[in-house]
């Protein structure tokens, strides 16, 4: 194909693919709607302060404001790539059609965002505009930083800009044909860009404001955790339902009763958020770990106390694919309870038994109990898995708490035996995860 | 940062300085200086670093002083006056399960623990209890017997 | 202590191994832990004959080790030879570890002060026994000489000398004194093997009874008043030097004191382990890779494949290859070895004091003289201003034959006031190994009338004796690389083996238990069961044909083949292999049994070795020792590669460098011949002999030819076919 016709062809095929999606989706609800009441705008709205940062940083100079919201929006993670310099860029995204880099914006002038002025940054962080007019990948989640305010959005550049400048340039992306065609984003973002700022619902709390703005603007809950639609937009007629992002399943946390934070305590979710652990429900690793450790732990407690109040007004979505209840204390002898799978009790005698103790409930740290924890709990074994491929490793308060990488010297066959010794001894229904299914699980991941 | 910590090891109180994260197996070695519990990995893999809470086998290295107060705690330098201790380091010497003996501390605080609440087990009550400790020098199938020779009070 | 030290070393250097007083260190043995060293002993009336004993009045003996205790029951060994010939009483005998010093306790096989390559026994049954043998004969020419009596009227037993026609007795203790003026006879009489009486009856360890209650003292556990302790991070490419180190952080955690930094490491310097590793982790260092960052496993395996290619150096040439390799019909293979770590339970570690003057180590090392010389130079001094404490070893496996750990554990104590303890973790203990080489091994054979004609055998490999013992480097022969394969047993007319040396690049190779035979027993026996299907013959079958004239092997073949129940039906998907090997002085016969599941992983059954190793001088250490070098052989077969990519090494602890774990350990028979020949060597032959008999168990359940190793499970999953 000649590159006229090829791009002839790809303008036909996105076009038609978009406007066809565009008319059966667009109507889609978007983030806020489902909470009904009535909106005015933000500088109308008196009861209190949905936007900035908390009142103890209202005083503190423009960069550390900045700072704040940065970790917030938790820029950091998908900023860097491992090893690397934060914020200089390079972070591998895989999705099923090629692999995207994430950019350095760090303020070299080359290679990362020395020269964007002020409205070329809001462009970019707003519209998903680059300084070069190309679009960007949705990879970025602009359709919900869209809501940040200006202000915000500048906050967190004049923090950006106050770093180091590293000079990294990320590889170029390896996408397919045709999503390599950048233009055709314009399209998408016509259609899935809400491109509104954030408008406070004076039916509801100032708190629940707060907390709206800030799980919707910045900690972009829903990007991970509310389940995408044919157009890769995020589906909001099951807002926060769960999703498999990244090779690991964010989990469910609409308010339904079993599947989701319906039956967490305040206290359970607050520990969550704040430490990346709550009793009885196990610990946040993989992405959710990297969202604690880097943004949510350094939330200011009102802070958090908002985004519990928000996630409790998300109306139940139930996941039918997991089980209603979580399973009890396994048996304290090997012996008891599950027996199958005799290769992956061997693995898990071996490997994991003297942190995790036969009955799931840890020796060590109330952080590696199994007992209850939502990943143990799902017959897809997802995160179960991922953790033994690529370890785990969190900060806590009282020191850094980690679970070695096993993906390297253990075969695909092995992960898939221990995930489903683990998810059927301390679970309520057990995997049945194959090699392959591990091999794909891998291929998520890796970097 | 550093509090004084107290914790009862091998039925003393013990009073010390160091914060609340570091693992028992450091407090142990260099703040107390009873070398018996050994370093072997340090994320809880090799099991050279069991001790006993409460009477169970736990691997030091990863558990913070913080996490124990309050709780027995059992290294090798005093497992031989517990009964299912002082049974396991006969038949050790029995069996001559030792080589280089680094990893044994471990070895014997984990089959002392199992003894303890399983008083006659079978191959997999030994491979569930003992499979999380790494002998270098390959000294499992002498272990598997005298574990067994302990249980029975049988002699080699 | 220091001036202790000075009179032993001067005694020693005056003394000479006939007369001089054995002063040694004591190792923690049966001394109160945290002593390791205890003041030479000078006072008169004591009886030190020679390097080796020591006989005080009361009747302690006292013997002194030249080899290092690292869980191969040598001490044992040594004393039961030493109190064999010298009729000692076992109750009284006590020991002490020898001081460095090349010369008394050089090692007869290396020269140098070294334990390793299964030498120990063999290197020093005829010296042991002599020194036995002639402080006997002082004991009973002083009694001799009391009684007014022939010295051949009298007769020795458990340290009394009796004088049979009168009955009358003397303890070696009430001896002491006078036997030290009585001359060393110039040969003195040895045993004969029947009348031994502590030699082949399976004695009790000396070094265990400590070893159960956490009271023996390793290096890592020495305890030396006022110590620091510091952990330390090399630069992950090897070569590479540090750059800009910010220790901002670091500092600010309780417990840091000090941060060394040095061209190619920095240390952190803290009150306890706990200390120094946070404060490792927070330091933010900045490093110079240098022109090794590019270095990786592919391209080190395309160049060992090139370098095997080539012509090598001739080790042995027998009959006429030409002829052989024309005759009949002609098969060819190579055979790779990975780079391996040694992961010795007990992470590096040393624990040293440098003063402007003198500087002291406590450790446990494979080689203790080397190890003082090359702290000597590290810390700026004269050789005799170091002193070297010796301790035991939680595992060797060859990684102590290297000094380097006390060396970077010197150069960061120079950095800092009072004792230091430097222990690595066991992250940077597996990613700054000295790593068995990587080998691949070339074999072209001919069959003609189902017996083997011509045998071309190359070796191509990293030439470690050319550094670590340079004298016996010749002719461009590394004598390690090629043991086992120039002397296969098995009768070939026309046998032509190669040596090609290929060093790694940058990448630092050592001794790993089993050294050379690893990769020529791997390779023979694999090609062997190979050429034995293509003759149509059982592997067992056809290696008796061609073991005629070798009685040793084909009786240890035979028992093994009987023991193990060769030849009897199996499930489908298990196999049994076997491995004959003639390292290490021992002739040994290893058969295994596996099964290979539907996914291609590995069970292993059953594993039986039948042992001639000459006169086995404890039984049951022998037994003891072939069952744990099976596991680690095996555990090797399995799991163990060391992979580079960007320079470094990519394995970090036992999560991502795997060890075999109880619950996969087979049942383990091991039968020992006995024998009246010298004693071989032992510590290392399960190690050779468990890869290949696990080969070819697996060759025989699936009929996959593997090639290579660790075991690639995917080339074994049901369905595929060799
Ligand atoms: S040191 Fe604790 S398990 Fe290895
Ligand atoms: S006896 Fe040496 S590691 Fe177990």
């Amino acid at each position: 194909m000649s590159g006229k016709m090829r791009i002839l062809t790809s303008v036909v095929v996105i076009g038609v693919v978009a406007a066809g999606l565009g008319v059966f989706i667009v109507r889609g609800p978007g983030p806020l709607d489902f909470a009904g009441g009535t909106k005015v705008a933000l500088a109308d709205y008196r009861a209190g302060k949905p936007t900035g940062v908390p009142a103890k940083l209202e005083k503190a100079s423009l960069v550390e404001r900045g700072e704040y919201l940065a970790k917030a929006a938790d820029c950091m993670v998908c900023h860097t790539k491992p090893g690397e310099k934060e914020y200089s860029g390079g972070l591998s995204f895989k999705l099923p059609f090629g692999t995207l880099y994430s950019t350095n914006i760090t303020p070299d002038r080359d290679t990362g965002i020395g020269n964007y002025s002020d409205q070329e940054f809001l462009n970019a962080v707003q519209h998903g505009k680059r300084r070069d007019g190309a679009r960007l990948y949705p990879a970025m989640p602009y359709t919900s930083y869209t809501f940040m305010t200006d202000e915000d959005v500048l906050a967190v550049k004049a923090y950006l800009f106050s770093l180091p400048a590293i000079r990294a340039k990320a590889p170029d992306n390896t996408l397919s044909f045709p999503f390599n065609q950048r233009w055709a984003m314009i399209f998408w973002s016509a259609v899935f860009n809400p491109d509104t700022r954030f408008t406070p619902n004076t039916s509801k709390s100032p708190e629940w404001n707060r907390g709206a703005y800030l799980a919707e603007a910045l900690a972009h809950c829903g990007e991970c955790h509310t389940p995408r639609n044919l157009g890769f937009a995020l589906d909001n007629r099951k807002k926060f339902g769960g999703a498999l992002t990244a090779g690991w399943r964010a989990f469910n946390i609409s308010s339904d009763k079993a599947t989701g934070l319906g039956n967490w305590s305040d206290a359970d979710l607050i520990s969550y958020l704040s430490l990346g652990h709550a009793p009885g429900h196990g610990s946040a690793s993989g992405p959710m770990g990297e969202a604690v450790d880097h943004s949510f732990s350094q939330f200011a407690p009102e802070d958090i106390s908002s985004i519990v109040a928000y996630l409790r007004s998300v109306p139940p979505v139930p996941s039918p694919d997991l089980p209603a209840t979580t399973a009890p204390v396994a048996p304290a002898s090997h012996k008891d309870g599950v027996t199958a799978d005799a290769r992956g009790k061997m693995l898990f005698a071996g490997a994991c038994a003297s942190c995790h103790g036969w009955s799931g409930e840890s020796p060590v740290s109330p952080m590696a109990t199994l007992t209850g924890t939502w990943a143990v709990n799902d017959p897809a074994a997802t995160n179960v898995a991922q953790i033994v491929i690529s370890g785990t490793k969190r900060h806590t308060p009282d020191g850094a708490l980690s679970m070695p990488a096993f993906g390297n010297a253990y075969t695909n066959d092995e992960i898939a035996a221990v995930a489903n010794y683990v998810t059927a001894r301390f679970g309520t229904k057990g995997s049945k995860l194959t090699a392959k299914d591990v091999a794909e699980l891998r291929e998520q991941t890796a970097e | 940062m550093h509090m004084a910590t107290v914790l009862t090891i091998n039925g003393e109180a013990k009073s010390f300085d160091a914060p609340p994260d570091m693992p028992l197996l450091w407090v142990l070695r260099d703040v107390l200086g009873m070398t018996g519990t050994k370093f072997g990995c340090g994320i809880a893999q090799c099991g050279a670093c069991t001790v006993h809470v409460d009477g169970k086998a736990v691997r030091s290295c990863v558990l913070p002083v913080g996490a124990v107060a309050n709780r027995a705690i059992t290294t090798i330098e005093h497992v031989g006056s517990t009964p299912a201790g002082a049974k396991v380091q006969k038949a050790w010497l029995e069996a001559e399960v030792i080589q280089c003996g680094y990893c044994q501390s471990g070895q014997i605080m984990a089959a002392a623990a199992l003894l303890a609440t399983t008083p006659n087990p079978d191959d997999s009550d030994i491979d569930a209890a003992m499979a999380g400790n790494i002998c270098r020098c390959g000294t499992y199938v002498r272990i598997r017997e005298a574990i067994k020779h302990a249980a029975n009070g049988k002699q080699s | 202590m220091n001036a202790h030290h000075n009179v032993s070393r001067r005694t020693l250097l005056t003394g000479g191994l006939a007369t001089g007083f054995l002063l040694a260190f004591h190792l923690p043995l049966r001394a109160a832990p945290n002593e390791p060293v205890q003041p030479p002993d000078v006072t008169d009336g004591k009886f030190a004959p020679n390097a080796f004993i020591r006989i005080d009045a009361d009747g302690g003996t006292t013997l002194v080790m030249p080899q290092v205790e690292m869980g191969q029951g040598i001490y044992t060994a040594v004393s039961m030879i030493l109190a064999e010939e010298l009729d000692a009483d076992w109750s009284k005998v006590q020991l002490l570890h020898a001081p460095a010093n090349e010369k008394l306790y050089g090692n007869p096989i290396f020269i140098i002060q070294a334990t390793g390559g299964s030498t120990s026994v063999r290197a020093f049954w005829k010296p042991l026994r002599d020194a036995g043998a002639s402080a006997r004969a002082m004991l009973v020419q002083a009694a001799a000489a009391q009684w007014g009596v022939e010295p051949a009227s009298c007769t020795t037993s458990k340290g009394v000398v009796t004088h049979k026609a009168s009955g009358r007795t003397l303890a070696y203790g009430a001896l002491a004194a006078a036997a030290s003026g009585q001359t060393p006879p110039k040969t003195p009489a040895l045993k004969d093997p029947k009348d031994f009486v502590y030699i082949g009856q399976p004695f009790k360890r000396l070094d265990t009874p400590d070893k159960v209650n956490g009271k023996a003292v390793y290096g890592i556990d020495a305890i030396v008043p006022g110590m620091k302790f510091a952990t330390l991070a090399q630069c992950p490419v090897f070569g590479g030097k540090v750059g800009k180190v910010d220790d901002r952080a670091a500092k600010k955690i309780p417990g840091v004191r000090q941060i060394v930094v040095l061209d190619d490491l920095v240390a952190v310097v803290g009150d306890h382990m706990w200390a120094a590793k946070k404060g490792l982790d927070a330091l933010d260092i900045e490093w110079n890779e240098g022109p090794n960052a590019k270095i990786n496993s592919k391209a080190i395996w395309d160049d060992l494949r090139a370098a095997s290619a080539k012509d090598g150096v001739v080790a042995r040439s027998t009959g006429d290859i030409a002829k052989g390799l024309a005759s009949g019909e002609k098969f060819e293979a190579s055979f790779e070895l990975p780079f391996l770590a040694h992961a010795t339970m007990e992470p590096l570690n040393a624990t040293v004091h440098c003063k402007p003057d003198s500087c002291e180590i406590w450790t446990g090392t494979q080689i203790m003289a080397r190890v003082q010389s090359e702290a000597a130079k590290a810390a700026g001094l004269p050789v005799e201003k170091v002193t070297v404490n010796q301790h035991l070893l939680g595992g060797g496996f060859g990684r102590k034959l290297e000094p380097d750990m006390v060396v970077a554990a010197v150069r960061i104590a120079k950095q800092v006031d009072g004792p230091v303890k430097v222990v690595w973790t066991r992250e940077e203990d597996i990613q700054h190994d000295v790593y068995r080489p990587v080998y691949r091994d070339t074999i072209a054979a001919t069959l003609a009338d189902g017996k083997i004609a011509g045998w071309k055998y190359k070796i191509a490999g990293a030439a470690i004796i050319a550094r670590w013992l340079p004298p016996a480097f010749q002719k461009g022969i590394d004598i390690d690389a090629i043991d086992s394969a120039t002397d296969v047993p098995y009768e070939i007319p026309n046998v032509h083996v190669e040596y090609v040396r290929a060093e790694p690049p940058a990448i630092p190779t050592g001794f790993w238990r089993g050294v050379g035979p690893n990769n020529n027993v791997f390779a023979v026996e694999c090609f062997i069961d190979e050429l034995a299907r293509k003759a149509g013959k059982d592997p067992v079958a056809f290696r008796r044909g061609m073991l005629a004239n070798q009685p040793r092997f084909l009786s240890v073949l035979n028992l093994a083949a009987e023991k193990a129940n060769w030849g009897q039906p199996l499930p489908a998907r298990v196999g049994r292999g076997v491995c004959l090997q003639p390292s290490f002085g021992s002739f040994i016969a290893t058969v295994v049994e596996a099964e290979v599941d539907e996914q291609g992983e590995i069970n292993l059954r059953r594993a039986t070795s039948v042992v001639d190793t000459g006169i086995a001088v404890n039984p049951d250490t022998i037994v003891a020792q072939v069952e744990g070098g099976l596991i680690f052989g095996l555990t090797a077969a399995l799991y163990g590669e060391i992979t580079i990519e960007k320079g470094r090494v990519q394995q970090s602890n036992f999560n991502d460098y795997r060890m075999l774990r109880i619950n996969q350990t087979p049942k383990i028979e091991v039968h020992v011949v006995k024998s009246g020949e010298a004693p071989g060597g032992i510590g290392e032959t399960g190690t050779t002999a468990g890869p290949p008999a696990l080969r070819n168990a697996i060759y025989a359940a699936t009929g996959v030819a593997l090639r290579r190793l660790p075991i690639d499970r995917k080339l074994l999953a049901a369905g595929k076919k060799a």
